[in-house]
């Protein structure tokens, strides 16, 4: 079911923007650490950015919506925004499922 | 009406402005935009949304030194460059002053995934951050209904454009927000027109081939406004707006007298000639002389050292120069004075209301204190009757209220039904003189009278009128016959 079956392991770099430590935020980060448990074992590297003290990092990924999951790799680049509770469209999203 | 309403005692505290620098607006508006208030300018692509928005920052960096924010949902920062270039509006060197921000968001739909709830916080992190950095006053987003289609949830977005305008407002930065013109309501969504402190809509509608702009203020909560349509201008200097019908009859009555440069004309009329500001219309039919008389007051005016804009819609300057000369008149020495403009302009070249936009901008720019349109019936043969009336009443009213006395040349056809022509326009002049042409015993000879002339005795006298090496002149008609006058008038 999951990624496994393919060629080599490579890893998902994702970013996680938030905008403070909401509940919101909260839910995104449970939500997604939960997600590459299951899913990706350790094949992930996360970084969370926190909006509110790095302003000027909004204009880089051209993040508008908070929570927003930024895949930089593998490509395509992917933003999954929200707060990651739907887990299908997340996997979707990772391009850990088809369709 | 709208005195009635400004007068309403509810409305003793006036609300803060923020006046825009783009002519014609602010005094339509009675000083721009609400000060720390969100306003929203709707209209279809192309309507001149986007340059409205950047005169407003261009100017408030440049007039009343207010830094600026200008984000774009559409265009990149360097084609707003370049297209801002092509306007005259330097916008790069305002970046490099830090006078002004260029922010471009550029949204893909289809990288985007949607997962449960979220907010435009992002947004307003990174708006927040861009007003901060250069203290910035006024801010514009173009168009931010992009927001609608780059993301599904319509419920999380109306919510956070509204909480967006709270913000800005809340940040007080006086702000405009443009917006598409929709089918049923203002914009599409509908959204921004509620949320707005202040509603105008842009229309651009081309009409067999003349291309007309316009403007209506729609809602200016806290302030009276005009719901009239006014007539703008795009071109290389930036929006103009054609205002004054605010103006309505407010404007003072001069009891100088400005003389018409012919003396037995100025005697005909009280003695001195029109009041100074008042509007004078002299009709005739072809060759009458109308011109000549429009030169004679030009060239009175410009002896007095008063300047004089000519407005020329049949002949070229050089041409009005030279026929002018054949009587007598030097026109040339003024121009090169720089006491007369001579405006010319082929009436065909665009619509009744841009060229009334365009002359509203030459007064603006070059103070005249005389005024001739010669003649004003090849504006009024490229509309229709109604529209040139209130076109016509906006540039007198305009005129009047800057004291310019104003010489509006009209040509006639022949015959006796030449005065009902005129009945349009002939009504908004304060003194009307006919030319006419006489024939008797085979003669022919060009009679002049006063017509009417408000608030001042006036001659019912018809005289002859004289063209010659030294100018206009005008004689005692011969009465009963057609003989030529022996003796000149006295003056």
């Amino acid at each position: 079911m999951s990624a496994g079956g393919e060629t080599a392991p490579q890893t998902w770099k994702l970013k996680l923007y938030i905008a403070g430590q909401t509940p919101r935020s909260l839910a995104a980060l449970s939500n997604l650490q939960k997600i590459v448990d299951e899913h990706l074992e350790a094949r992930y590297e996360i970084e969370v950015i926190d909006l509110l003290e790095n302003p000027q990092l909004a204009k880089g990924d051209q993040i508008l919506a908070v929570p927003t999951l930024v895949k930089d790799l593998p490509p395509p680049l992917r933003k999954i925004i929200g707060d990651l509770s739907n887990t299908e469209r997340v996997l979707i999203g990772l391009d850990l499922r088809p369709e | 009406m709208t005195v009635a309403a400004e007068r309403d005692p509810g409305a003793t505290r006036p609300l803060p402005k923020v006046p825009t620098g783009i002519q014609g607006f602010d005094e339509i508006t009675e000083g721009g935009l609400p000060e720390g208030r969100v306003s929203l300018v709707a209209g279809a692509a192309g309507s001149g949304k986007t340059v409205f928005a950047m005169g407003f920052l261009v100017n408030g960096a440049e007039k009343y030194g207010d830094p600026g924010l200008f984000v774009s949902f559409e265009e990149s920062s360097p084609d707003l460059e370049t297209n801002f270039d092509s306007q005259g509006f330097d916008l790069k060197a305002l970046e490099a002053t830090g006078m002004l921000t260029l922010d471009h968001i550029r949204i893909e739909r289809n990288e985007m995934e949607e997962t449960g709830d979220y907010d435009l916080e992002g947004l307003f992190v990174r708006l927040g951050a861009e007003i901060d950095a250069i203290g910035a006053k006024r801010v514009v987003l173009d168009t931010i209904e992009v927001l609608f289609s780059a993301f599904t949830d319509e419920i999380i977005i109306r919510a956070e454009i509204k909480r967006l305008f709270r913000w800005l407002a809340d940040r007080g930065v006086t702000a405009i927000v443009t917006g598409e013109s929709g089918e049923r309501h203002i914009t599409r969504h509908g959204l921004e027109e509620y949320v707005a402190d202040f509603v105008v809509v842009f229309t651009h509608l081309v009409n067999e081939e003349t291309a007309t702009r316009r403007m209506r203020i729609i809602k200016y909560r806290g302030s009276a406004h005009g719901t009239n349509e006014f007539s703008f201008l795009i071109d290389r200097r930036g929006i103009s707006v054609l205002p004054i019908s605010s103006l309505g009859l407010r404007h003072g009555a001069p009891t100088e007298r400005v003389s018409f440069g012919i003396a037995p004309l100025d005697e005909m009329l009280g003695g001195a000639g029109p009041y100074r500001g008042s509007s004078v219309l002299v009709s005739g039919t072809a060759g009458t002389g109308k011109s000549s008389i429009a030169a004679a007051f030009v060239d009175a005016a410009c002896r007095r050292d008063e300047k004089a804009l000519y407005f020329a819609f049949e002949e070229s300057p050089d041409q009005i120069i030279r026929n002018m000369r054949s009587i007598g008149i030097d026109l040339e020495r003024w121009v090169e004075a720089g006491l007369l403009y001579i405006h010319a302009e082929r009436p065909q070249t665009t619509g009744l209301e841009m060229h009334l936009v365009r002359m509203n901008r030459e007064i603006e720019e070059f103070s005249p204190r005389v005024a001739v349109i010669d003649p004003i019936t090849n504006l009024t043969s490229i509309g229709t009757y109604s529209s040139i009336r209130a076109t016509m009443t906006r540039l007198i009213d305009a005129m009047k209220s800057k004291e310019i006395t104003a010489l509006f040349t009209s040509l006639t056809e022949g015959g006796d039904s030449s005065e009902s022509t005129e009945i349009g326009i002939s009504s908004l002049m304060d003194t009307w003189v006919l030319v006419r042409n006489l024939e008797a015993k085979g003669k022919r000879t060009r009679g002049l009278y006063v017509l009417k002339s408000r608030g001042m005795a006036h001659s019912n006298e018809i005289r002859e009128f004289v063209l010659s090496d030294d100018g206009v002149d005008l004689r005692e008609l011969p009465l009963g016959g057609g003989a030529p006058p022996a003796t000149r008038a006295q003056s």
